[in-house]
């Protein structure tokens, strides 16, 4: 059978990425994506982070389409009647090189295609790959319905789901522990109002974490960024959660509750619902890394469970990069060697435990187990709020001392065992 | 706002068949039918002849129902080339 260089599946950041390094180190690449266009089933919170990656799209990230680059953070904490918002602005944030920009998939990844396309990758769009084609045991291309195209390496960057990587026995069935789900809207705003309404200047941006009673106990949060003339509004919650509740509410309908909260509307406010996305997120972290290569095969990106939660930021999209990057780095080796076997291909996984993605991967690999403490969802949001009320609160008769009225309120939620216990689990983060 | 009603903001294209398919012997025994609360566009549901249905049409191709059916009734795929939702955001 004829065979092209490599085959790359899905084209979401790793996947384009690798396109792009294999097509300018002058391979033949065929990238297949199932949606119309690169970018039309991907979706983000979101937000990059740039730094980590420049090394990875050396030049061109320069002229990305980027949202906004963030100047501010938010973060709300919610009881089901009472907020407490903590707003963090830094000056030097203000100032190039910026850390971080907003981002709306549809537009990056078309953007990326088109710089791979440019180096000569074929990026072909709706075209689903079906299974792998195998040759003595070894992969050795693809099906796409009734097509068969041989590839001398194939990098799997089919996502989340990645059906690649389990039919090639590279992971296990995907456990609802391990998964939360991501509900987003986005709502079109001018981008004067989301300036004035946030506070910032032309192209400067804003992002808002929300804890608490956005998903009544369950693990997850609420998030909004401000694109340039788009928010994108919404919630995060574990799918193991959300199948074990007692009175079951739909995920839709926290959804819907969250957008109504009062400290959401004087954001969202007269803004027109544009698009309403969904997404599984891989929470495991380290844990729920599969195996990472095998014969003629790579893992890159959400594929590989590259995603990781640390509470107050949530990262993804620089690991697919740089993991789409040093996979084609490491195909194009083998492709010069001659050598496509699981022995050779070990040094993906070498090189990126020497990168920050399975570097950061492992030094968080139990900020898992933290996050998991129903606490932090119930307990710590509602201690916090009513410190707060007890604190501002003047009734009729004398007021307790300062002290002693937080010492109470302490004292019903956070100063015993449990409370004990969570101070020492931080540890692990 | 009804949850149908945001998925129709959505640019979708139909396929002519369901990528997702229902094993109803295991639906019919499952206690929890943890399906119909993760689903985020709200697809299934339990007819009144109790059987399980599911709207395809405005699958958001999340995946979540597969991940959370430990009964393992979902059989679930992508929809065909080019089929289902087209995010213009993302």
């Amino acid at each position: 059978m004829d065979k092209v260089d490599a085959i790359i599946v899905g084209g979401g950041l790793a996947g384009l990425t690798a396109a792009y390094h294999l097509a300018s180190a002058g391979r033949q690449v065929i990238l297949l994506e199932r949606g119309d266009a690169p970018g039309s089933k991907n979706v983000t919170g979101g937000r990059l982070y740039v730094e980590p990656i420049r090394e990875y799209l050396p030049g061109i990230i320069a002229e990305a389409p980027l949202e906004r680059h963030v100047v501010k953070e938010i973060i709300t904490v919610l009881s089901d009647d009472a907020s407490a918002q903590l707003e963090y602005a830094n000056e030097s944030w203000r100032r190039e090189p910026y850390m971080s920009y907003t981002v709306l998939r549809a537009t990056f990844d078309g953007w990326l295609a088109e710089k791979a396309g440019e180096k000569g990758a074929f990026v072909i769009p709706k075209k689903k790959v079906d299974a792998l084609l195998w040759e003595d045991g070894r992969v050795a291309g693809i099906k796409a319905g009734d097509e068969e195209i041989g590839a001398h390496i194939v990098i799997a960057a089919d996502g989340a789901l990645s059906f690649l990587a389990e039919k090639a026995g590279l992971r296990k069935p995907l456990e609802p522990r391990s998964y939360a789900v991501g509900i987003k809207e986005i709502y079109h705003l001018d981008a004067g109002t989301i300036e004035d309404r946030f506070g910032l200047l032309p192209g400067e941006g804003a992002a808002n974490l929300f804890v608490g009673a956005v998903t009544r106990g369950m693990f997850g949060g609420g998030f909004l960024y401000t694109n340039r003339d788009t928010l994108s509004l919404g919630i995060v919650v574990g799918i193991d959660d959300l199948s074990k509740q007692k009175n079951p509410i739909a995920a839709s309908q926290l959804m819907e509750e969250f957008s109504h909260r009062p400290e959401v509307q004087r954001w969202i406010k007269g803004g027109t619902l544009k698009e309403y996305a969904a997404h599984v997120i891989s929470e495991a972290g380290a844990g729920g890394i599969p195996r990472l290569y095998t014969d003629g095969m790579l893992v890159a990106g959400d594929a590989a469970g590259f995603s990781l939660n640390l509470g107050l930021t949530v990262r993804g999209m620089e690991f697919a990069i740089a993991s789409g990057a040093i996979a084609a780095g490491v195909a194009d080796e083998a492709l010069t060697q001659g050598d496509m076997s699981a022995a050779f291909l070990a040094r993906y996984e070498q090189k990126l435990r020497e990168s920050f993605v399975l570097a950061d991967m492992e030094t968080f690999r139990h900020t898992r187990n933290v996050l998991e403490n129903k606490r932090l969802f119930t307990v710590y949001p509602q201690f916090f709020s009513e410190l707060l009320a007890a604190l501002f609160a003047i009734g009729p008769g004398k007021k307790e001392a300062l002290y002693a009225t937080a010492k109470a309120v302490a004292r019903k939620y956070i100063l015993n065992w449990e409370g004990c216990k969570d101070l020492l689990s931080m540890r692990k983060m | 706002m009804k949850v149908e009603e945001k998925i129709a903001l959505d640019a979708m294209k139909n396929d002519r068949v369901s990528h997702i398919q229902l094993d109803q012997k295991i639906c019919a025994a499952c206690p929890e039918r943890m399906c119909i609360a993760v689903c985020p566009a709200h697809l299934y549901s339990l007819e009144e002849t109790g059987e399980m249905m599911v709207e395809y049409a405005g699958c958001l191709e999340c995946g979540s129902c597969q991940i959370a059916c430990i009964h393992k009734s979902i059989d679930w795929n992508y929809p065909a080339d080019g089929c289902g939702v087209q995010y213009r955001y993302g």
